[in-house]
């Protein structure tokens, strides 16, 4: 039950208060890029929750048996970069193969994904916060559901943006920017709010 | 050992296995790239415009190389050379593109038509047209907002006087505006041949037609009685020609009272 418990607290933490997107800023170029479109900023949030997940699993072995074991946690950063960037392409690599479809799907989202700062910052962040390996798996689902929320809100938001009478001098980014942060002064409302149902 | 070989040893180490990794990998899950799906896409003209009714050049290529299709006609932008470039690479018989071009349907340029409301909106006809089918007294008529313009990958459309013309020398025939057109107003008519076009598509009585539009059709069966080859049909109080039928004599033309039918030679 307390397992159960913790672990809630760990999904609605990284969905709704500390969303990597719009409260730790982390994984803005694609939320700005592929938001446009509900099916292609749905398609992209799932391969990112997909790669934070498996990105946990494969590091954290290697970060507990390797680094730590030999005294070399600063080496993190790189390490993490170097181990995610070969693992998006090895996932590319079998997608490719054995499922067609979600490649094709996918397709353009994995590459990106390599470089995405909010999949390093969510095994980084498994680190520093001292997760066990369960832990670690649900943040990171946790952190790419809060993705997914983000990006289906924002995605909302910008279709709206096409039929609405923008004003020129703020048509095209500077509206979709200042729109993104209205979004995210919503997000800010959750400040508290795990504390107070778990307390 | 010193500290620094073990850092040095384990980054080394890690990027050798995941280069090494990499590399196997590509070779045991490597797939095999279609070849003639890529040689016929090279021959596209890669608008993506979708006109042969696949997902795009690259889905055209690769029901063509499936054979998944046998039309090696379908590339309207392309035309006859890309026809017959396909049918080299495939060894299909290469089919005829006839020619065509997209000719706007309509004459209710500012002076022509009347006016009922004054539209502030959004700059699109989608949108205008939800306000009261638009601010031109005639709801069959063209907006003017240009969302065929936009439309266009070719830049053949232009507004004038409220009204979108087509170049017919830079038309495609991709058929992007057809579709977009939120009043249907666009249509598509063959190239090099004089045919009849009746430039209305008003489908209201005529008395009420007349306050509309200057230029819109009545419905008063002339052109029908003046056809000899009996292409001209009335369709709810609006002309229509099949120009399959049509000769190009020009007698419906010289009947109509309102200069609603025209005769056109594109290109």
């Amino acid at each position: 039950m307390i397992l159960v418990k913790s672990f809630l607290a760990i999904i609605l933490t990284s969905v709704l208060t500390e969303n990597f997107v719009l409260c730790k800023f982390l994984g803005i170029c694609p939320f700005l890029g592929v938001s446009k479109k509900l099916n292609t900023a749905v398609g992209m949030s799932a391969a990112v929750i997909f790669v934070m997940a498996l990105a946990t699993a494969v590091t954290y072995p290697i970060n507990k048996f390797l680094l730590v074991a030999n005294g070399l946690e600063y080496l993190q950063t790189i390490v993490f970069i170097l181990v995610i960037a070969a693992l998006v392409q090895l996932v590319e690599l079998v997608l490719k193969k054995f499922m067609p479809p979600l490649y094709n799907a996918l397709g353009i989202y994995l590459p990106l994904i390599t470089t995405n700062c909010a999949v390093l910052g969510v095994v980084l962040l498994n680190q520093t916060k001292g997760y066990g390996f369960a832990e670690s798996m649900v943040n990171s689902v946790g952190a790419g559901l809060g993705f997914m929320v983000a990006m289906v809100i924002f995605s909302g938001v910008r279709s709206r943006l096409e039929g609405a009478d923008i004003p020129k001098f703020l048509q095209g980014l500077p509206i979709v920017l200042i729109a993104a942060s209205i979004v995210s002064l919503s997000f800010m409302g959750f400040t508290g709010l795990v504390d107070g149902i778990f307390a | 050992m010193n500290p620094i070989f073990t850092a040095v040893i384990i980054v080394s180490a890690i990027g050798l296995i995941a280069g090494l990794g990499l590399s196997i990998a590509s070779k045991i899950f490597a797939v095999p790239v279609d070849e003639k799906a890529e040689a016929i896409r090279e021959c596209l003209p890669g608008a993506n415009c979708g006109a042969c009714g696949f997902s795009g050049c690259d889905g055209y290529a690769a029901a063509l190389s499936k054979g998944e299709t046998t039309d090696t006609a379908l590339c309207a932008p392309g035309g006859n050379d890309t026809a017959k470039a396909i049918g080299e690479i495939t060894g299909l018989a290469a089919g005829e593109v006839k020619p065509s071009a997209a000719v706007v349907l309509c004459q209710g340029h500012n002076v022509n038509a009347a006016t009922k409301l004054e539209y502030q909106g959004v700059q699109s006809c989608k949108m205008a047209a939800q306000i009261f089918g638009g601010p031109k007294e005639c709801i069959y008529g063209c907006l003017g907002y240009g969302d065929c313009v936009e439309v266009c990958q070719y830049d053949a459309i232009s507004i004038c006087d409220g009204v979108a013309r087509i170049n017919p020398y830079i038309c495609k025939a991709c058929k992007m505006c057809v579709k977009t057109c939120p009043k249907g107003l666009i249509e598509m008519l063959p190239l090099h041949e004089t045919k009849a076009a009746v430039l209305c598509k008003n489908h209201d009585k005529g008395a009420v037609t007349r306050k509309e539009c200057t230029a819109g059709c009545i419905g008063c069966m002339k052109c029908v009685k003046a056809c000899e080859a009996g292409a001209v049909t009335i369709d709810k109080f609006c002309a229509k020609v099949d120009y399959d039928k049509c000769t190009g004599c020009g007698k419906c033309h010289a009947e109509c009272p309102v200069g609603a039918i025209d005769l056109m030679t594109l290109c």
